[in-house]
């Protein structure tokens, strides 16, 4: 282990916007498609229940 | 082995079939993506040491290398299915091409975004006009020109086709990717960990990098299956299984 605090592992040794701007933006981009997928799910099962001819 | 302990892989070809395998797919997938991410950033931020040259800064290949790795990897496996698809008249080999190819445009990015954030502390550029980093651009183009045809064509059988030409006709671009540090004098460096370092130190930094690649892997499988579920529902909506699956998952 290679941190002393907490300080010094947000701090990344200076490189901390570079670090988590890498990591936030994979979590964020990821989280996100989630998201696009759970919303993509619901509205094809709920299209898919609905009756024929009000199908779009 | 005898016919009768055969499994017919055929028969998962037919969406009815497919549907509730990709379901199981999707939970395993799932699980193994969470677990390796668990494993591979604890070994990316506490366990790996801090590199010689790059300070902390080089955490970054933990997941720059997995992003770069899956948006190639993912190009090759949507260009196969396309061509299944084409060639066989495959409906879900198709439908699976489809699935991936957005995964995949989020993971060229995340390649590009994360390679910018690299370069720009290491090399003092956000972005240089380099082999390595214009054939990843391109990679990244190609996947929007498929999503951006498939979206814009709505019989669903000729979107197929005209996706399936555009995967083809770019797969060309991945291996000029990979070997694009040795065919040009390029910025970007070859292998980004140095076996010649210190042997320990490197194993550490390799293990770290090949648990998220497998996180990545395994994030990105999932989430084609969850959305191949969803284009297998949005096209057999009108077919009774279809009906059938629906009443089961409310």
């Amino acid at each position: 282990m290679q941190w002393h605090s907490l300080g010094e592992f947000f701090a990344m040794g200076g490189y901390a916007v570079y670090v988590w701007g890498s990591f936030g933006a994979t979590l964020v981009a990821l989280l996100a498609e989630v998201v696009l997928l759970r919303a993509r799910r619901r509205k094809a099962l709920r299209v898919a229940a609905m009756p024929q001819d009000l199908m779009p | 082995m005898s016919s009768a302990t055969k499994i017919n892989w055929f028969r998962f070809a037919s969406p009815p079939a497919f549907y509730p395998l990709a379901g199981q797919l999707w939970t395993l997938f799932t699980v193994l993506a969470v677990g390796f991410a668990a494993v591979g950033l604890w070994i990316s931020f506490f366990v790996a040491p801090t590199d010689a040259q790059q300070g902390e800064g080089y955490r970054i290949i933990f997941i720059h290398v997995p992003a770069a790795w899956m948006a190639m990897f993912l190009y090759v496996v949507m260009a196969f299915w396309s061509a299944v698809g084409l060639v066989f008249n495959v409906r879900l080999a198709s439908m699976l091409a489809s699935a991936i190819a957005p995964t995949g445009a989020l993971f060229a990015l995340l390649a590009l975004w994360t390679g910018a954030l690299w370069g720009k502390p290491m090399w003092g550029a956000w972005w240089v006009w380099d082999a390595r980093l214009t054939s990843t651009l391109i990679l990244f183009f190609l996947y929007l020109g498929f999503l951006a045809l498939q979206a814009a064509i709505d019989d669903p059988r000729r979107a197929d086709r005209a996706g399936a030409v555009i995967a083809l006709v770019g797969v060309v671009n991945v291996p000029i990717i990979y070997f694009s540090v040795k065919w040009w004098n390029t910025l970007h460096q070859g292998a980004s960990v140095s076996v010649t370092r210190s042997p320990s130190m490197a194993s550490l930094m390799l293990w770290g990098m090949l648990l998220m690649v497998m996180a990545c892997w395994m994030y990105a499988a999932a989430a084609a299956m969850s959305r191949v579920r969803s284009i297998i529902l949005e096209r057999e909506r009108h077919a009774d299984w279809v009906k059938d699956a629906v009443a089961q998952s409310r």
